[in-house]
């Protein structure tokens, strides 16, 4: 009985019932469908990173065996200025996500820790800046951009322009606010009782009880910066100022190693994000269901 | 500190004497918290308004005028509408994006449900099936541009004409035909949509009810009527929401097309963010560029709110 039990409660597992027992031939049927699977959507990526360590003169030349294994691609890459470009993007995603963190938690305070008179107007013109990214804005966001109102400044020709259009972010500000209404009331008000101000609360009390929070919209900051186009684009007026995925275009071939460069360049810029996810895997699950709920 | 000395007045002292400075405090109290409120507000609302809501502004402005640098700019009305409703090139771009959008949905949607249905489960490879599948997801798009345009390479010995070669198909043009571009550029947002739709029904599924499951088992449903009368109707509100995520952000895609093909061969694989790119900053025509992307606002604006209206009527009925 016990053992009929669970069997039936494995089956019951996922929407299909499909069980890891069975038979020989559903073992193989099912191997062969994962494998296809992971070579569908992983295959591209290695034949990118094999690719980007082999002698790949021209666009035939791609496949998933590795062979006459070098380093030639990044040293024209180097040659090609493709470490200053990722330095450049490091730049960017570095003080983007600083501010952008720093920016969600402080308004996520306020969000969620305050009562006040406007508070559901704030939330609507969050959510109404969802609406609003950057690609639907570019045109008229490239004359803003050349002239800022009141204060005249003009951000273009300048990483501050790359940087600042993404300090706030409408879902980093969401999924944090989401984060500290859960923190216990009576921890707040224990440490007003003790004396502690506002900031001293916010700083020692609040944060560190959000800190897997911090995580998740650090991580899915990281991939939204780094994966910017448009923007750079559009702010960089010299092609020293370009982050590297912008820069990937410039470099499509080489006159030594062709292709190869176009390759190497590319794995360096998706590696950042894919590492990142790969670390941090749990944060970016939690993060993609409570992004998807919030819509 | 203040705040505490008030309320322990408030609740010791006799209410005639305490009344009136306790209100007073009350009052200060809720103005200081308004006060800290905005004020821990105010760095993103600053910036949402210098790059959000102004450069929004800004463009409904600039869609009423011919822009014109130096000469200062001239009132046209709507005359710049007329234009994209109009302008051949336009109403190409706005069918191209809406195919575009609805193809990349509809099969994103499709293969992550299936996908989702595949991997679903606790078992350990089933994760690393799944993570492997997710990659393309956290790939940064223009390194998948450039990755697929390499794999898209129109001769015989191109890598995906080489494997279609082994079941006896192709060579296939891909990008450099005015009929496959749209549908390659489709299949490169499909790779990369279908994985994250995919995880987000796995979560979907792993709240469905399970005890659902062995009811409809133990009422001799076959597993396709378990799909049809319990995994579907529980998943609902995750189309709904994956369904608006995706339509949304396939009408304003840019970077992929831009990388694959800027809109050639002939325009066949042009849509309204290239183009509006191209008049904006390249030509010049500020103008119509901007009733360009106050047409595609709208038509997110719309979308959101027909999608949210449907599933509030469908979940009232």
């Amino acid at each position: 009985m016990m053992r009929r039990r669970m069997r039936f409660g494995q089956q019951f597992d996922t929407a299909l019932g499909m069980t890891a027992r069975g038979g020989l031939v559903a073992v193989v049927v099912r191997t062969i469908l994962y494998a296809v699977i992971v070579l569908v959507f992983a295959g591209p990526l290695l034949m990118l990173l094999v690719g980007a360590f082999g002698r790949i003169a021209d666009p035939t030349g791609l496949s998933l065996v590795p062979h006459h294994l070098t380093l030639d691609n990044f040293e024209a890459a180097h040659r090609r200025f493709v470490f200053h470009y990722l330095l450049n993007s490091f730049v960017v995603v570095g003080f983007g996500l600083a501010l952008q963190v720093a920016v969600s938690v402080f308004a996520a305070y306020a969000l969620a820790r305050k009562r006040f008179r406007g508070a559901a107007l704030v939330l609507l013109l969050i959510l109404a800046t969802m609406m609003l990214p950057e690609e639907i804005i570019i045109i008229p966001l490239s004359v803003v951009l050349a002239d800022l109102p009141v204060v005249h400044l003009n951000l273009i020709g300048h990483y501050a322009g790359m940087i600042l259009p993404v300090g706030a972010w409408g879902f980093s500000i969401f999924v944090m606010t989401e984060f500290m209404r859960e923190v216990p009331v009576e921890l707040e008000e224990a440490a007003r009782i003790d004396g502690a101000g506002e900031l001293r609360t916010f700083a020692q009390i609040i944060l560190p009880m959000c800190r897997p929070a911090v995580g998740v919209i650090g991580v899915f900051g990281f991939t939204m910066i780094w994966d910017q186009y448009l923007l750079p684009l559009i702010v960089a007026t010299d092609p020293t100022q370009y982050t590297l995925p912008i820069a990937l275009r410039t470099l499509r071939s080489d006159e030594e190693v062709g292709l190869g460069v176009l390759l190497a360049a590319a794995l360096l810029s998706l590696l950042p994000s894919v590492l990142m996810f790969l670390g941090f895997q749990r944060q970016f699950m939690r993060g993609l269901t409570s992004g998807a709920v919030k819509g | 500190m203040r705040v505490a000395v008030a309320d322990v007045t408030d609740t010791s002292a006799p209410a005639a004497a305490a009344g009136r400075p306790a209100a007073r405090a009350r009052r200060y109290a809720r103005w200081r918290n308004s006060a800290v409120a905005w004020l821990f507000l105010a760095p993103a609302l600053l910036l949402f308004l210098y790059f959000k809501f102004i450069p929004m502004a800004q463009g409904i402005r600039m869609s009423l005028y011919e822009v014109r640098p130096y000469l200062g700019d001239r009132w046209v009305g709507l005359d710049n509408y007329r234009t994209i409703v109009t302008d051949r090139t336009f109403r190409a771009a706005i069918w191209h994006t809406v195919l575009l959008a609805s193809g990349t949905t509809a099969g994103s949607l499709l293969l992550g449900f299936a996908l989702a249905l595949l991997l679903e489960g606790q078992a350990r490879y089933l994760w690393f099936v799944r993570s492997a599948a997710f990659l393309p997801v956290v790939t940064t798009m223009a390194a998948v541009a450039e990755v697929w345009r390499i794999l898209y390479y129109p001769a015989a010995n191109g890598t995906l004409n080489g494997l279609l070669s082994w079941i006896g198909v192709g060579p296939e043009p891909f990008l450099a035909s005015e009929h496959s571009s749209l549908l390659s550029i489709m299949g490169v947002g499909i790779w990369r949509g279908a994985p994250y739709d995919m995880m987000i029904f796995i979560a979907g599924l792993a709240a469905v009810d399970r005890t659902l499951y062995e009811a409809a088992a133990v009422d001799g449903a076959s597993v396709v009527r378990r799909l049809r009368s319990v995994t579907l109707p529980a998943l609902r509100p995750v189309f709904t929401i994956l369904f608006t995520l995706a339509a949304i952000r396939g009408l304003r895609v840019f970077t992929e097309i831009y990388l694959l093909t800027n809109g050639a061969p002939n325009g066949s694989s042009e849509v309204l963010m290239t183009l509006i790119y191209k008049l904006g900053l390249q030509q010049n025509d500020l103008g119509v560029a901007a009733a360009g992307s106050v047409v595609l606002f709208a038509a997110t604006v719309v979308l959101t709110v027909a999608v949210r209206a449907a599933r509030r009527r469908g979940a009232a009925g």
